[in-house]
């Protein structure tokens, strides 16, 4: 699905990336993990196509498509989703008008007709469900006055609206309690299939617990130093990422 | 030779055509009027209220002038669909400076509501009209008044009598219409007395692309709690210049919106200017702005509380794209014994290109000490995460451009208590954001 070859990337002249090599198929969840500063959010960011970043030397193909040269909002069209760390306000558009654009967009970009109102404010109440999103939310402006929880509902309720193929799930679990925290990551089960795949982002153990990601990343100071299986994070929580460094000869 | 003198000269040779083609109570005030431009000639930008309009140069052009009346061909009703459908309105046309009186709305007016020709009206009605004509519009204090006062000729009168609610909203149509370049002077004049209720939707368009020089002058009088809601849509093209100036006096208890949007124009300056004279009157003033290539609209008000109890509420807000300029200067005085005042006052601006220019000065000055007031004002542009965010939902960047535009001037729209015309200004605001409005939307001619 998504294969990430000698990755360098810059943001105002300063490289962060420094040749990440990662290779996500169909159905698997990966979870990437690392100090603060490493590059996690930088990684997640070039995948999406953030605007303030410079691919400087590498690729990122995605289902035969070179990412790199589509717009951000093509690749999201073609099925990738990002789940923000901190996710936006928007004052004056709600939440319905923004749905709508994107679910439209989408349907826009697949050679489809645009939704029929009737059909896209059923699908609307049908997705809120998965992650208990309250009615009230949606109509109100996109983000504006939600709590940190309900911005992270918000973020996975949009990700069952638009139904991706690679979701990014930057540091979703920031600023959860630990209720919200269930509620998020059993929406997101929930919206998983055997075609779908996933990069998690995080610091902690407590949202992989529910994910259950197949493959653990280890990403230090631009690079992908090991790569192992779930059992990894959980030697993590115990043992932080020193001895990952030394084992890397850092 | 300066501009403002073309016209004294103009009124010089032509005043005994002017006044036969007009009424006593409007030719009483005209000499007044000519002296005073002779003074005042047009302002220059270091006139303070006039300091981001070019008022000289805009009346530079030789236009022509329809002083001898001569009728102009058009059926309005043939050339204009009303562009607020569902709205029902009592819908009256004024062509240029004329009101349009071949046909009028079938739904009967109230008893005693008059709805008409100003110079016709003053012959009927001259001690109603000549008590309140050039009162609040005073010629030695504006050049536009006195210009204004000098040539009109003709235009708009409404009067609600006392304890009259007209339910049905009144749609004025404003049609420029001309085969030269040509230049027109309204004069408008609305009284709406104890207790009354009006609302008011203004609509100006200019149906052929020739250079139009308008002139409107505008007293509005609301008596003691009376309620008085004023919509103004300029839809007109680049090649338009408006110039209105419009007061407002409020007795004690009244309520007064006035609205102000301004979704295609050529160079716009507006004045508005509200004095709330009687204790616990109101004033709620809003203003939306759509500009781009070379469009220029500048809003220039003053809130002058003269009384205790009074609120007033102000809130402009501007979408500035490709080289537009926009001004907005506000001014609320708060006199000394104007306790117990509220007042607000806002100017957001939008400029989504860096060619584009805002030039924003809220003001407010406070003689009275047991007042709440605010004032503030900003300029910014699109807000870029918010832009990332909505294209990583897969919103092309221009659709969420205008997302973003649209939603900034929506909070402005949704102060218009009219919901079918509120309803349509979301619409024209979505296609003017889109380009698709470059010309009036009702007009058959555009199409």
């Amino acid at each position: 699905m998504l294969e990430i070859k000698n990755l360098h990337a810059s943001i105002n002249g300063k490289e962060i990336l420094k040749g990440i090599n990662l290779t996500v198929r169909d159905g698997e969840i990966h979870a990437v993990m690392g100090t603060n500063g490493a590059g996690k959010s930088t990684l997640s960011n070039v995948i999406v196509g953030h605007p303030a970043y410079e691919v400087t030397e590498g690729e990122i193909i995605f289902n035969g498509q070179d990412l790199l040269a589509m717009k951000t909002e093509e690749r999201a069209n073609a099925g990738i989703f990002m789940s923000f760390q901190q996710p936006i306000e928007i004052p004056g558009v709600s939440m319905t008008n923004f749905m709508r654009a994107a679910v439209n967009a989408r349907r826009k970009y697949q050679g489809l007709e645009p939704m029929p109102a009737g059909e896209f404010l059923k699908l609307m109440r049908e997705k809120r469900k998965i992650v208990e999103l309250d009615s009230k939310l949606a109509n109100r402006s996109v983000n504006e006055g939600f709590s940190g929880g309900e911005k992270k509902r918000n973020e996975i309720f949009q990700m069952a609206m638009l139904e991706p193929t690679l979701s990014i799930l930057d540091e979703t679990d920031s600023g959860l309690d630990v209720d919200a925290l269930r509620i998020v990551a059993e929406g997101f089960n929930k919206l998983r299939t055997p075609e779908t795949s996933a990069i998690v982002i995080t610091h902690y153990q407590r949202l992989l617990d529910y994910l259950k990601p197949d493959i653990i990343h280890v990403l230090i100071d631009g690079k992908i130093i090991k790569t192992a299986g779930p059992e990894l994070a959980l030697e993590i929580e115990e043992k932080g990422f020193d001895w990952i460094k030394e084992e890397a000869g850092l | 030779m300066s501009a403002s003198k073309q016209y004294t000269e103009l009124y010089a040779q032509c005043r005994e055509m002017i006044a036969s083609h007009s009424a006593p109570v409007l030719n009483a005030l005209r000499e007044e009027a000519y002296e005073a431009l002779q003074t005042l000639g047009f302002p220059t930008q270091k006139v303070e209220r006039y300091k981001y309009t070019d008022v000289e140069q805009a009346f530079s052009p030789d236009y022509g002038l329809n002083l001898n009346r001569v009728s102009i061909p058009v059926d309005p009703y043939e050339v204009f669909r009303c562009d607020v459908p569902n709205l029902s309105t009592s819908l009256y046309f004024m062509l240029n400076d004329e009101f349009y009186a071949k046909e009028q709305p079938k739904a009967a007016l109230p008893q005693g509501v008059l709805i008409g020709s100003l110079a016709e009206y003053s012959r009927t009605h001259s001690d109603l009209i000549a008590s309140h004509y050039g009162r609040l519009a005073r010629s030695h204090k504006d050049s536009i008044n006195a210009l204004n006062t000098m040539l009109a000729q003709d235009g708009l009168f409404i009067y609600v009598p006392k304890g009259v609610v007209v339910e049905r909203p009144i749609q004025v149509v404003n049609i420029l219409r001309s085969d030269v370049d040509l230049m027109v002077n309204r004069r408008v004049l609305i009284i709406v007395e104890e207790g009354a209720q009006l609302q008011l939707l203004c609509c100006d368009h200019a149906i052929d692309s020739k250079n139009f020089l308008a002139t409107q002058v505008t007293e509005v009088f609301v008596g003691e709690n009376a309620h008085l809601d004023i919509y103004e849509l300029e839809e007109t093209h680049t090649l338009n210049k408006r110039f209105a100036n419009m007061y407002v006096d409020e007795q004690r208890g009244a309520s007064v919106t006035v609205d102000s949007i301004t979704l295609h124009n050529g160079l716009t300056r507006n004045r508005t200017d509200v004095t709330l004279s009687g204790e616990y009157s109101e004033i709620n003033m809003y203003g939306c702005v759509v500009a781009d290539k070379e469009q220029h609209v500048d809003n220039n008000t003053l809130i002058d509380h003269r009384a205790a109890h009074c609120q007033s509420t102000e809130k402009y807000k501007y979408v500035l794209d490709g080289e537009a300029a926009g001004a907005f200067a506000g001014r609320v005085l708060v006199r000394e014994g104007a306790q117990k005042t509220t007042s607000n006052m806002s100017n957001a601006n939008l400029c989504a290109t860096r060619e584009a220019r805002m030039y924003t000065q809220p003001m407010l000055e406070i003689y009275a000490d047991d007042v709440k007031c605010a004032h503030g004002s900003t300029v910014g542009q699109l807000n870029e995460q918010a832009l990332f965010y909505m294209r990583q939902r897969g919103i092309p960047e221009a659709e969420a451009r205008l997302l973003l535009k649209f939603a900034f001037v929506g909070e402005v729209l949704d102060s218009i208590r009219l919901e079918p015309l509120r309803d349509r200004l979301h619409y024209l605001t979505d296609k003017r954001f889109r380009g698709e409005l470059s010309k009036c939307e009702g007009c058959k001619l555009c199409k």
